[in-house]
């Protein structure tokens, strides 16, 4: 049962790693405009 | 002559009826509405008219983006507003950005730098990272949690549970600390003003929850509850954050339309020139200008210039009144033919505007706030949870359990009837609702309102701007087509309103070129050596035949049209019925709905429109008084009234009645009465909200009697000691899932188009009633 001493920081790592990464996207506004970021993904430049 | 008044002079002589006016050639300030930014340059909002799809949002930005100075420009295409940024070094020029847009065929207004709305958005943000946490906290909680419940079947050491429940609550207590304060601060706040929200039922199961699964950890027990502490915030906090982003896009769509309605006035600087500023920025004292076909932005004295005012707005009253020098003006007038100069006052006592306040504070501090639904429910919820956790403790003590194991139930109690179900039954039915509504061009100030739609059983229209449409059209009737043609072309170069209703009567060729104004008179252009002439009857030679129309038509007025020496020709302009006013009176009536006009028009106006309409009741010359002491003579009577109205005179009837629905044209203050305000010609969402507010009410019973039910059926089993936490789970999410799709269907009925012409109407609203 050892390996849970390992598994389990490593699951928590990586949902606070999504955590931080939505928490990220939010303060970078990226959550502001959901109508328009669904036009600028087919932008060329 | 000072500067200015030469400068206002020239305006007042050459705005008026000149192509000019809507580019006039004077130079406006724009920069109240820049806003300067840490880092040295420039930051403006626009709210955008006309935004559809992707390409006007590259048009826009690739259109803007080689503007002098311009460091970025950026459209929010959910909230119709554009943000453009100056670099630093550069003077931001809002008029060149405003120009940009109009030749790519926008419509923008600057937009005041607001303080609410960035509060509004600070608080959605605070509601999402809480959600965001909790979810987190949720899933690695559950996962922790569900190893446990599969372990205590297996064979799991002892040692390892406790391992994974301190893990979780290592993630659960600082996760729920966080994401709970939303309701911790709701439910503190209630208790300070003495009332029980249903945000303290929330904060007492969530904390006893935590201590309980606490303690159970450190005696080493087989069951803790800290996935549904945390579940049970994150299931809340969706219903909190979906409700929060509805309000949101509201309030910008309503504050893009009041931008786009000009919600700003055109300041005269004692040093010359003419500034734009936001309607805020007004003091009293301030010299404005207000030009034809401009809405008179604040209450004041006319300085100078003379003109025909169209306050139908104000008192309801169609017929146009002349103001010159020294006469008072309300905001929300509409100005005819000639610029005016006016000084802002002070709202100080006697004006129309304090008697409408006044009045309007009184009919909403009467007004019988109907206990809503979710008052209700919450009002009898608390106690009897409460009751039944408590009964439950005392009894199992009765029955000789321990201490221990009598908490523990009673604990269970709390958590099992956890308020998941009830705290979003009625949010949830109340956002996709709304949602429904936003898509039928009606606006919701207020979510409680739709149970109070739901109740109506008499419904007051006003008429003018209401039953009628805000601005004037061409009268029915036989024209020489040459004289209306011509006559068209020419009213393309006026603002003024009856010549924007002749306009848009004879679309077609554009205005002749060297079209110009005789001030407050008409407007004039030399056509192959044909002088043509659109304006007052005066200024056409045509007394005699305006007044024989007039005397055919009395509610109408007129605009007369002359080519040179020849006969002139007279077009009557008046306000029409909105095109399915009759189809949704009828439709009223034949649900049993009692339907009334109130106006403060004048009698026979009122009696035309009643008469074509088929409604018997119907009064006229209402001042705001006699407007709120009919609808309170109803509400005595056992009625409840919907007030359908627009005008400042209706803004305190709006207070006062039962629920209240206003045109997106209305005035400010109506605006703000108004439950709910719709957009469009049409009169059909007035026969929406009703449905809505049925269909709603409907949702909101069914999923508080399974709340009911559910509760039922968890309370017995918690209060034997039953629960384990996989069915606490199980339970909480099954019956928070139910109660969301159930809300769902809010939006589903409303799915089917909604034509706006007569008979199809009312078989639509059969079918949804």
């Amino acid at each position: 049962m050892t390996v849970l001493l390992l598994v389990i920081p490593i699951a928590l790592a990586l949902g606070t790693l999504g955590l931080a990464a939505f928490l990220w996207a939010l303060r970078t506004g990226q959550y502001d405009d959901i109508e328009g970021a669904e036009y600028r993904v087919l932008h060329d430049d | 002559m000072c500067c200015t008044d030469m400068a206002l002079a020239y305006v007042e002589a050459h705005a008026a009826w000149s192509e000019a006016n809507t580019k006039p050639s004077l130079d406006r300030d724009y920069s109240a509405f820049a806003a300067a930014l840490p880092d040295g340059s420039a930051r403006a909002e626009f709210a955008v008219e006309g935004v559809r799809c992707a390409a006007c949002m590259n048009a826009i930005e690739r259109g803007l983006a080689p503007l002098p100075g311009v460091a970025s420009a950026r459209l929010n295409v959910s909230d119709r507003r554009l943000a453009v940024t100056w670099s630093p070094e550069a003077e931001p020029d809002i008029p060149a950005v405003l120009a940009a847009l109009d030749a790519l065929g926008y419509t923008a207004q600057p937009f005041a730098p607001g303080g609410i709305a960035d509060a509004e958005s600070a608080e959605t943000r605070r509601l999402i990272r809480a959600l965001a946490v909790a979810g987190f906290a949720s899933m690695n909680v559950m996962l922790l949690a569900i190893s446990v419940w599969a372990g205590n079947v297996s064979d799991m050491a002892p040692e390892n549970r406790d391992l994974f429940h301190w893990i979780q609550a290592v993630i659960a207590l600082p996760a729920a600390a966080y994401a709970g304060r939303p309701f911790y601060e709701g439910a503190f706040r209630g208790l300070r003003a003495g009332r029980v929200t249903m945000d303290f039922p929330i904060t007492l199961g969530v904390v006893l929850t935590l201590v309980m699964s606490v303690v159970e950890t450190l005696s080493g027990a087989a069951h803790a509850y800290f996935d549904g502490a945390v579940m049970l915030l994150f299931f809340l906090l969706i219903g909190r954050v979906l409700d929060q982003t509805m309000r949101r896009r509201m309030r910008a769509c309503a504050e893009n339309l009041a931008a786009l309605r000009s919600a700003r006035a055109t300041l005269a600087e004692p040093e010359g020139g003419l500034r734009d500023v936001p309607l805020a920025e007004l003091a009293p004292g301030a010299r404005i200008l207000v030009r034809p076909g401009e809405r008179v932005p604040a209450d004041g004295l006319v300085e100078h210039g003379v003109s025909d005012l169209d306050q139908s707005l104000v008192t309801g009253e169609t017929a146009a009144v002349t103001v010159r020098g020294g006469d008072r003006v309300f905001a929300g007038a509409l100005n005819g033919s000639g610029a005016l100069t006016m000084r802002v006052t002070a709202t100080t006592g006697a004006t129309l505007l304090d008697e409408v306040e006044g009045l309007m504070r009184r009919a909403l501090e009467a007004r019988s706030r109907a206990l809503v639904l979710a008052d209700r429910a919450t009002r009898l919820y608390v106690p009897l949870v409460h009751a039944t956790a408590a009964l439950t403790l005392v009894g199992w003590l009765a029955a000789g359990a321990g201490w221990h194991a009598a908490l523990l139930d009673a604990v269970a109690v709390l958590i099992v009837t956890c308020p998941c179900a009830l705290g979003l039954a009625i949010p949830a039915v109340q956002v996709v609702a709304a949602g429904a509504l936003f898509r039928e061009g009606v606006l919701l100030n207020d979510g409680e309102a739709l149970e109070r739609f739901a109740a109506i059983d008499t419904v007051v229209f006003d008429k003018t701007g209401t039953l009628t449409l805000p601005e004037p059209v061409l009268a029915a009737g036989t024209f020489d087509p040459g004289a209306l043609a011509n006559a068209a072309r020419l009213a393309l170069s006026s603002r003024h309103p009856m010549a924007a209703a002749l306009a848009a009567a004879a679309g077609g060729s554009g205005p002749f070129p060297g079209a110009e104004e005789a001030a407050g008179l008409g407007v004039r252009a030399v056509v192959d050596g044909v002088e043509l002439r659109l304006g007052s009857a005066r200024f056409c030679g045509a007394e005699d035949q305006a007044a024989a129309a007039l005397a055919a038509d009395p509610e109408a007025s007129v605009i007369c049209f002359r080519a040179g020496d020849g006969p002139p020709a007279v077009f009557p302009v008046r306000q029409a019925l909105r095109p399915d006013a009759c189809a949704v009176v009828a439709e009223l009536e034949r649900t049993g709905r009692r339907v009334l006009v109130l106006s403060g028009d004048r009698a026979p106006a009122v009696a035309a429109v009643a008469g074509r309409l088929g409604i018997a009741e119907w009064e006229a010359e209402l001042t705001p008084q006699d407007k709120i002491a009919r609808i309170e003579a109803l509400r005595a009577g056992g009625r409840h009234v919907l007030m359908v109205g627009d005008g400042l005179n209706d803004a305190p009837a709006l207070a006062a009645a039962h629920a209240s629905l206003s045109p997106v044209t209305a005035s400010h203050v109506s605006q703000a009465a108004a439950d709910a305000l719709f957009l469009g010609r049409s009169l059909a969402p007035v026969l929406s909200v009703l449905a809505a507010g049925r269909r709603a009410r409907r949702l909101m019973l069914q999923n508080l009697w399974f709340s009911a039910a559910y509760n039922v059926l968890a309370v017995p089993l918690a209060a034997a000691g039953l629960v384990t936490p996989l069915i606490a789970a199980l339970a909480m999410s099954g019956s928070s899932v139910v109660v969301t799709l159930n809300a769902l269907r809010a939006r589903l009925d409303t799915a089917r188009p909604q034509p706006a012409d007569g008979p199809a109407v009312a078989a639509t609203v059969a079918g949804t009633a």
